[in-house]
């Protein structure tokens, strides 16, 4: 069934190299060098899969990364599947599978093909307004929207491959290894310039390197061989970087780059082993040197999406690079030149032309010459109106174009045909100087957008920059790389060129047709299925911004972003809408050109080094002890400890109960530790905290609240006096970092003239803490020489210790409520201390306890949390803390906002304590609070911002917010859960110990 | 991403900075002296120019020092770079 389409030998295919590969589980067989796309040609296949919206089979359309049809799926369901690679890209290895996409059963049958005759009732905007409708469905659409939409599948496996990042600097980066690219990398290198040339392709030499024709030469070299020599020339260069298969993603500013280097796409799965898939370059250059191309463009006619049709110079590529013949009875179809280059190819080759269908009306072409001399039939002034053939096309229809365009006249004519070539012109491929900032200009003549401004030290060469023929290209590239790289000459002065190219081109942006618009698809963005009646009929629906415009009727937003009908839309919108081309504008060009696999953005950050983890120097006693981890911030901090057979809430019962009745051990290691010295310290301290700080004695400690200038709590912490000019402040464990930058900014920025400095010691102390009934006699065991009577070290003192010969710090500081310790040492002793304690407190049930009894001891106690018990909206009156408050102090930060008219209101939300009528209903944490269920809307008047059973109370407790909380003591509440209500009570917060007795038991 | 000249580095790239927001704020030396509006202009209000810009900038993942900024928000071009307390410049 199959035929070979096989023409020619050609340099890129090693037809000695037979690879095998399945598409659609049937095996078929190409060379080394084909593209999936060249291969499937090769083997007379062009249905490669089915469009978007309408399912219409659809075929290869380009040959290259401008590809909208030809996406397939890879290795379906293994950890290497990967969906929407273009097969115009794809190299093929032995053992490749591919399949199509979007299709069900199969892309030869496909049931969603319904929708191409129900597409009269499927407009632009057809989701927006049907399935708005009513809002509580919309779950229902979804699920059957997403069943009929999906492009591929992604993988259900973790990714078996590697991917890097690597940073590169450069004095010259090239983009694109045409021929106006490899100029300029040469040019680059040879005078001294440290330069990288990278391009998405395998081979260098972009479509020059395929050109052999008599009608194309440098110095009397045929075009094709000139630049031949010229690459092999630039490889030897020492100074010159060549990246092949390698794709830029994004242009940024600063001439920062990202490219994507794909090492292993093209192999056997079997040799990927142990190797780097792809790697994502960060490039810094010095200037950047653009030189990408331009994208041929289509034609906007009825049923211009069948398959078999492909861009004229795909056709040519396919003949001339890879020896493939797209189809045995060619018609080509163009308004410019460059469709004669292809029919001269196809000629050249053997490759039988039908007819060639032109704009254009008078001509004067050595190419058009050279093809009526071959006696092929070209209709000048003729356009196509319509295609038939379902799954392949088989029949062109022809019309003559009236003089202004605008319609077509006389009688119709039909070609049969196995494969079109279309050619529309070209466009340059301004994307990534757009992306870097760059200002684009419109060229009426040849109706192209090119570089204007630019925004960094770059430029654009050859045909992105609007230089098409080989004769521009060579004339103006030479002069602009002296200009931009400071040289006196280059090797590209006095170049002999031949190029028959005529530039004329007759654009009309939407062909016409014998039918109303409305009868026919003529298809602008192939891959979202959007035709120029959708963009007409948003237009009529008054919408006017091309932004709107792309949104609404989705052009421009498929995998390949438009690349090839995001000008027609421009152009279809403009003579609508009686706007010029210029003045529109274009919609945004975004990263990345082409998509990019996560793998190559993730790179190695992934499993445990997606985020780096901090552990405390005592972290190897937690995990010998089987210790269950919480992350706070980057630590891994202890949460409970559990025994055997013990869940969650077991451990923590009897952690809690241990840290009262005798003794508990925390390690409070990953608190943030601020070193404060210098004259002003004290100073300092009274404007950052809340309360007053002049006063404080050497040798004592003070709990502290910190503020932003807008009055709202930030972080708390304990701060002891070490010496006259010397404090040491604690944090909370996730604000250490956000609070000594907070403090260095007003330290540098407002109140520089302070003789203050702030270093960060979190990492260079552990802390334990010790605390319980039986503490003291813990404690003073490990530390013998130091008296703990309470006249000598009282609650909120601290003491300079040995233990040993090992230098400690010793705060008698309780975060529980009860009496207790807080020894800090140098971090590498950290565990041994600890482990000392252990040993002191075997006797007296020293029970380690995690974070999780911390935070229902402190919960207890009625101390907050900052970040759990707050969060930006509550100030220290809001928290019932106004003892805290200094009334004495001129200022503090965020001292004036706390009586701004917002922040004295009396029904702002304050925290409460809250006990649930049923004392063993334990309240969810983020529960919502309201006071009448009957009210509608039922009004939300605060959350439960903390809540445990506690084992000494012997009932549930929780922290909450309620708006005028303060004024509601004793008041009945109700907290509504999916199943129930729970009834609870506005209690003082403080549930345990109101005296603090405990402190000095 | 921008190459930033720290005043006391030299040339460094944008991740290791943090922007601070609007330059030349100064905090006022007697807050309980505010209406409610004036102490508000000073702690919500800041300019979102197109065009140049003064900005803070701090160098997070350096020397931690505090300096200014002049960048032109248009094309992200920075124009100046200066330590706190001088004078931003006039041209």
């Amino acid at each position: 069934m199959t035929k070979n389409l096989r023409v020619k030998k050609s340099n890129l295919i090693d037809e000695t190299y037979k690879v095998s590969f399945k598409f659609n589980g049937i095996t078929y067989y190409g060379y080394k060098g084909d593209t999936l796309a060249s291969a499937l040609l090769a083997n007379d296949i062009h249905l490669v899969g089915r469009s978007f919206k309408y399912h219409r089979p659809r075929g290869i359309m380009t040959a290259g990364s401008e590809e909208p049809n030809a996406i397939v799926q890879l290795h379906n369901n293994t950890s290497r599947t990967e969906p929407n690679v273009r097969a115009t890209e794809i190299e093929i290895y032995e053992g490749l599978e591919a399949s199509s996409q979007n299709c069900w059963p199969s892309v030869n049958f496909d049931v969603g093909g319904i929708n191409n005759f129900l597409s009269p009732v499927l407009p632009a905007g057809f989701y927006y307004k049907t399935f708005m409708w009513p809002a509580s469905f919309w779950e229902k659409y979804e699920y059957f929207i997403r069943k009929s939409a999906g492009l591929g599948k992604s993988p259900t496996e973790p990714d078996p491959d590697i991917y890097e990042h690597k940073y590169i600097h450069c004095d010259v980066l090239v983009i694109g290894a045409g021929v106006s690219g490899i100029v300029a990398a040469k040019t680059s290198a040879k005078n001294g310039y440290k330069t990288l040339l990278v391009d998405e392709k395998p081979y260098l030499g972009g479509s020059t390197i395929y050109q052999n024709s008599e009608h194309f030469k440098i110095n009397n070299q045929i075009s094709s061989s000139w630049l031949e020599k010229e690459i092999n020339e630039i490889k030897k260069i020492e100074n010159l970087e060549i990246k092949t298969r390698t794709s830029v993603a994004a242009y940024h500013g600063y001439n920062f780059l990202l490219a994507r280097e794909n090492l292993t796409d093209h192999m056997p799965l079997e040799q990927r082993k142990n190797k780097i898939r792809h790697r994502l370059l960060k490039i810094r250059a010095k200037k950047v040197i653009t030189a990408t191309g331009s994208l041929e463009r289509p034609l906007i006619f009825d049923n211009n999406d069948r398959p078999g049709i492909l861009l004229s110079s795909a056709i040519e590529k396919y003949a001339s690079l890879y020896g493939v013949a797209c189809g045995e009875k060619n018609v080509l179809f163009t308004n410019n030149d460059s469709a004669y280059e292809t029919a001269i190819s196809l000629y050249q080759k053997g490759i039988n032309i039908e007819a060639i269908v032109d704009n254009r009306e008078e001509i004067d072409s050595k190419l058009i010459k050279e093809i009526e001399k071959n006696n092929i039939k070209v209709y000048k002034g003729y356009t196509v109106v319509d295609t038939s053939g379902y799954k392949r096309i088989n029949k062109v229809s022809i019309m003559q174009l009236s003089k202004d365009g605008q319609k077509v006249i006389g009688s119709k004519i039909s070609i049969s045909c196995d494969c079109l070539g279309i050619s529309g012109g070209w466009t340059p491929a301004v994307h990534l100087f757009t992306q870097s900032g760059g200002k684009l200009k419109f060229r009426d003549e040849d109706q192209v957008f090119i570089p204007n401004i630019y925004p960094s030290d770059q430029i654009s060469i050859g045909s992105c920059n609007g230089d098409f023929t080989l004769d521009e290209i060579l004339s103006t590239v030479p002069k602009t790389l002296k200009e931009f790289l400071n040289l006196k000459k280059t090797d590209y002065e006095d170049l002999e060129i031949k190029s028959s190219f005529n530039k004329s081109k007759r654009n009309i942006w939407l062909l016409p047709s014998d039918k109303v618009i409305g009868k026919t698809k003529p298809f602008v963005d192939y891959q979202n299925d959007a035709t120029a009646k959708d963009i007409k009929l948003a237009l009529r629906e008054g919408f006017r911004s091309i932004e709107h415009v792309k949104r609404y009727t989705t052009t421009g937003m498929g995998t390949d972003q438009g690349k090839l009908g995001n000008m027609h839309a421009l152009g279809i919108i403009a003579e609508t809408a009686g706007s010029k081309m210029g003045e529109l504008g274009t919609t945004t060009f975004r990263p990345p050109y082409t998509p990019l696999t996560f793998g190559t953005i993730v790179g190695r950050n992934v499993g445990e080094y997606f985020d780096i983890f901090r552990k405390t120097p005592i972290h190897a006693w937690h995990i010998e002890n089987k210790a269950e981890f919480e992350n706070v911030g980057q630590w891994k901090r202890a949460w409970y400890y559990p025994k055997k057979g013990e869940n969650m809430h077991d451990a923590v019962q009897r952690e809690s109960k241990a840290a009262r009745d005798s003794a508990g051990i925390l390690d409070a290691s990953t608190l943030g530790k601020i070193d404060i010295q210098g004259t002003d310290a004290s100073e300092f301290l009274n404007r950052v905290y809340t309360n007053a700080w002049s006063k404080l004695a050497i040798g004592k400690c003070r709990y502290g609240l910190m503020l932003n200038e807008d009055g709202m709590v930030y972080d708390d912490g304990v701060t002891t006096r070490l010496d006259e000019n010397h404090y040491i402040m604690t944090t909370t464990t996730g604000g250490a970092a956000t609070v000594l930058g907070k403090l260095e900014d007003y330290l540098q920025t407002e109140w520089p003239e302070l003789d203050v400095y702030l270093t960060s010691v979190t990492d260079h102390y552990a802390t334990v803490s010790v605390c319980g009934p039986y503490s003291k006699k813990i404690v003073s065991r490990v530390i013998p020489d130091l008296d703990f009577s309470d006249e000598n070290f009282p609650h909120m003192s601290f003491k300079d210790a040995k233990i040993g010969k090992i230098k400690c710090r010793v705060m008698r500081i309780s975060f529980t409520g009860e009496h207790s310790y807080e020894i800090n040492v140098q971090a590498n002793y950290g565990k041994s201390v600890w482990e000392k304690c252990m040993e002191a407190g075997k006797e007296f049930n020293i029970t380690p306890y995690g974070t999780e009894t911390m935070h229902l001891l402190r919960a207890e106690k009625g101390f907050i949390i900052v970040g759990q018990d707050t969060d930006a909206t509550m100030t220290p009156i809001d928290l019932q803390m106004d003892w805290i408050v200094s009334k004495k102090k001129y200022d503090f930060i965020g001292k004036r906002s706390l009586y701004r008219s917002d922040t004295i209101r009396e029904d702002r939300k304050q925290l409460v304590g809250l006990l649930t009528e049923n004392p063993n209903d334990v309240l969810e944490e983020g529960a919502q609070i309201v006071a009448d269920m009957n009210k509608s809307p039922v009004e939300m008047l605060g959350h439960v911002t903390s809540s445990y059973y506690s084992p000494n109370l012997k009932k549930s407790i929780a922290l909450g917010v309620v708006r005028n909380g303060k004024n509601m003591m004793g008041q009945k509440l109700i907290i509504p859960m999916e199943d129930k209500q729970i009834n609870v009570t506005v209690a003082d917060p403080v549930f345990l110990d109101k005296e603090n007795k405990r402190l000095n038991a | 991403m921008f190459i930033i000249n720290c005043p006391y580095c030299g040339e460094r790239e944008q991740s290791e900075f943090k922007a601070g927001g609007e330059a030349h704020i100064v905090r006022p030396k007697q807050p309980t002296e505010l209406s409610d509006d004036e102490w508000a202009e000073y702690l919500f209000m800041r300019k979102n120019i197109k065009g140049i810009q003064f900005e803070r900038w701090v160098h997070t993942h350096g020397c931690r020092k505090w300096f200014n900024v002049v960048r032109d928000t248009s094309n992200d071009k920075i124009k100046a770079v200066y330590k706190m307390g001088e004078k931003p410049p006039t041209k």
